[in-house]
């Protein structure tokens, strides 16, 4: 006798809960990070390192007081710094979908049955968890150059960083989806990323730019992540900034649903072409 | 929803059933390269059936669309009712997949990557520890649970991706490749362990294999060449179609023996890598009439029973290996 070994098509398997497989591939991201020592020490001391040596090349102590200019450039620099060590953690810890693809791994998740935009989002958000942590261990330097902040700010870029990291980070998970190699990965960011990063005010304020560089800054999405951390260091400075405080923030939380849907269109697109 | 092409009726037990898996015409390519040149089967509950064919036959393409990796050009294929390419998520609840490359994760351990990956089919809490418990004491790394997969042997690694593709206790296990790169003992209990699953849970498995004693093991399979089907049935059934034995000659001269063999005899012959090679009932009696009639010319003769390899030889023409095609781009 031949026994039906399948289950009956038209009985309908549990839908699965998005959320469990976004939390698992999270925590994967996590536990890998924290099992690779090199990444652990790199998140730590990149940021020092970074400060250490800006702070020599401008040959100032940190700890100077007195309103010469290094001074000043340091102090406005701080947010643009913290903007950076956001950037590079956010777009590379995203080199791992590029691994995962290689080492075979991403395979097994898309045979699960289990929603694009649960992928994107576990990915997503390992990552910028990974990359805000870095940011706020950069904020333990702002003291040493005179910044200093009450709950309100501190919350205020907390949540800054936070967007900065998840909008960059779905960015690296749209852009390194489709990527073959890690070296292709790097040219992109090379052409495209550092730019993106030195036209946000990152380096000099908008008022200041030339006529033609204000258009790309305007088009920048991170150049408002960088007029909120300005404006919420800085509150006197309403004014020299495109837009004030929140409506920054509002720009930069579109630019984060943006790719965040960009990200999930790209790895929800299937196609006669192997997808992983 | 359940779509059905067609209900067949074994021809054995007369019993109607719905085949597991029904592949219709299907075709793919990539750019101008064909890979799947109108391929069709069917696989029924708890049989293991196997895809024998040398690199670049379509074996891997077929795998992808099966495996809802990849969407065919044309033709349609059914996983238990349902497409594929128009329901990737119904066929992917009911489906163990284990791939060639390694999906594990090296830097878990052999516990935490059966979590992740009850995870991502809903499981949790109790119930997905249990299971857990369950599949490591199956394919006995029970002891071994704690411990990061990169400590592992290969043998040991495929049976922690055997365990992850049936975390979910699928209906249908897709296998590509599974012994690629197993040692003979490693490959004998994998393959124990596959018939264990389709006798005690009927689950039917549908392997990809390029190695001829692993199709032996099979209960039917499917030949492919060039993306196409070029034999199936049972491995008996396979070996009977070809007429008798297989008589297999070396001498100097293979083409020009060759042709007196073939006027003398009136049989089919062909050169195959310099060697003589024929088809015939009762090759014994055969082969002292040969050595008879071309004396001092046959420097050896070899008679044996049919393999899956003649059978590939008969219906091709040419050897399993020696059409070697640049293996397809992953």
């Amino acid at each position: 006798m031949v026994q039906a070994a399948v289950t009956p098509a038209s009985v309908a398997l549990p839908r699965v809960n998005p959320l469990l497989p976004a939390f698992t591939l999270w925590w994967r991201e996590l536990v890998r990070f924290y099992r690779q020592p090199a990444r652990v020490v790199g998140v730590i001391i990149s940021p020092l390192l970074f400060w250490v040596v800006i702070g020599a090349g401008f040959g100032t102590s940190l700890k100077a007081s007195g309103g010469s200019q290094p001074q000043n450039f340091l102090l406005f620099f701080f947010p643009g710094a913290l903007m950076m060590i956001v950037l590079f953690t956010s777009i590379f810890t995203m080199m791992s979908v590029i691994q995962d693809r290689n080492e075979g791994f991403l395979l097994s998740v898309m045979t699960a049955p289990v929603h694009r935009s649960s992928i994107v989002l576990g990915k997503v958000l390992g990552g910028t968890t990974l990359s805000a942590i870095q940011g706020l261990l950069f904020l333990v330097f702002a003291p040493l150059i005179g910044i200093r902040m009450d709950l309100e700010q501190f919350l205020l870029v907390a949540l800054i960083t936070l967007l900065v990291a998840f909008s960059l980070t779905a960015l690296g998970f749209a852009i390194a989806w489709r990527m073959e190699s890690a070296q292709g990965f790097h040219a992109i960011i090379n052409l495209f990323l550092l730019p993106m990063w030195m036209l946000s005010g990152a380096l000099f304020p908008f008022s200041n730019a030339w006529k033609g560089i204000k258009v790309l800054m305007l088009i920048n999405p991170l150049t408002y992540g960088s007029d909120a951390l300005q404006l919420t260091f800085f509150p006197e400075k309403l004014g020299s900034t495109i837009l004030p405080l929140w409506p920054s923030i509002g720009v930069l939380a579109a630019f984060t649903l943006l790719v965040f849907m960009a990200g999930f269109v790209i790895a929800n697109r299937r196609s006669t072409v192997p997808a992983a | 929803m359940v779509t059905t092409l067609q209900n067949t009726v074994s021809a054995e037990t007369g019993v109607q059933y719905t085949p597991v898996i029904q592949i219709e015409g299907l075709r793919h390519s990539y750019g101008s390269r064909t890979a799947l040149n109108g391929v069709s089967f069917d696989v029924r509950p708890g049989e293991i059936f196997a895809l024998l064919g040398p690199n670049g036959s379509g074996k891997t393409t077929l795998f992808r669309i099966l495996s809802t990796l990849m969407l065919p050009v044309g033709g349609r294929s059914l996983i238990a009712g349902f497409d594929p390419a128009q329901q990737p998520d119904e066929v992917r609840r009911r489906i163990g997949v284990v791939f060639q490359a390694q999906s594990v994760d090296i830097k878990l351990t052999a516990a935490e990557n059966l979590w992740h990956q009850g995870h991502l089919y809903g499981m949790r809490g109790a119930m997905l520890q249990e299971r857990i418990a369950e599949m490591l004491q199956r394919v006995g790394l029970a002891d071994r649970a704690k411990e990061k997969v990169e400590t592992f042997s290969g043998g040991m690694k495929r049976r922690v991706e055997l365990a992850k593709g049936l975390m979910h206790r699928p209906s249908v296990l897709l296998l590509d490749e599974p012994t690629t790169g197993l040692d003979p003992g490693a490959r004998r209990d994998l393959w124990q362990y596959l018939h264990e699953l389709r006798n005690q849970e009927r689950v039917s498995v549908i392997v990809t294999t390029h190695l001829m004693e692993e199709a032996e093991r099979c209960d039917r399979l499917a030949i492919l060449n060039n993306g196409e089907v070029v034999a199936m049935g049972t491995p008996a059934e396979l070996r009977s179609q070809i007429g008798g034995d297989v008589i297999i000659l070396e001498t100097s001269q293979p083409e020009s023996l060759a042709l007196r063999i073939e006027q003398r005899f009136r049989i089919q012959t062909s050169v195959l890598d310099g060697k003589i090679r024929m088809e015939r009932r009762e090759g014994h009696r055969f082969a002292t009439e040969l050595v008879e009639s071309f004396p001092g010319e046959i420097e050896s003769i070899s008679i044996s029973k049919p393999t899956l390899e003649d059978v590939f030889i008969h219906r091709t023409g040419h050897r399993f290996w020696t059409e070697a095609q640049p293996e397809e781009k992953k």
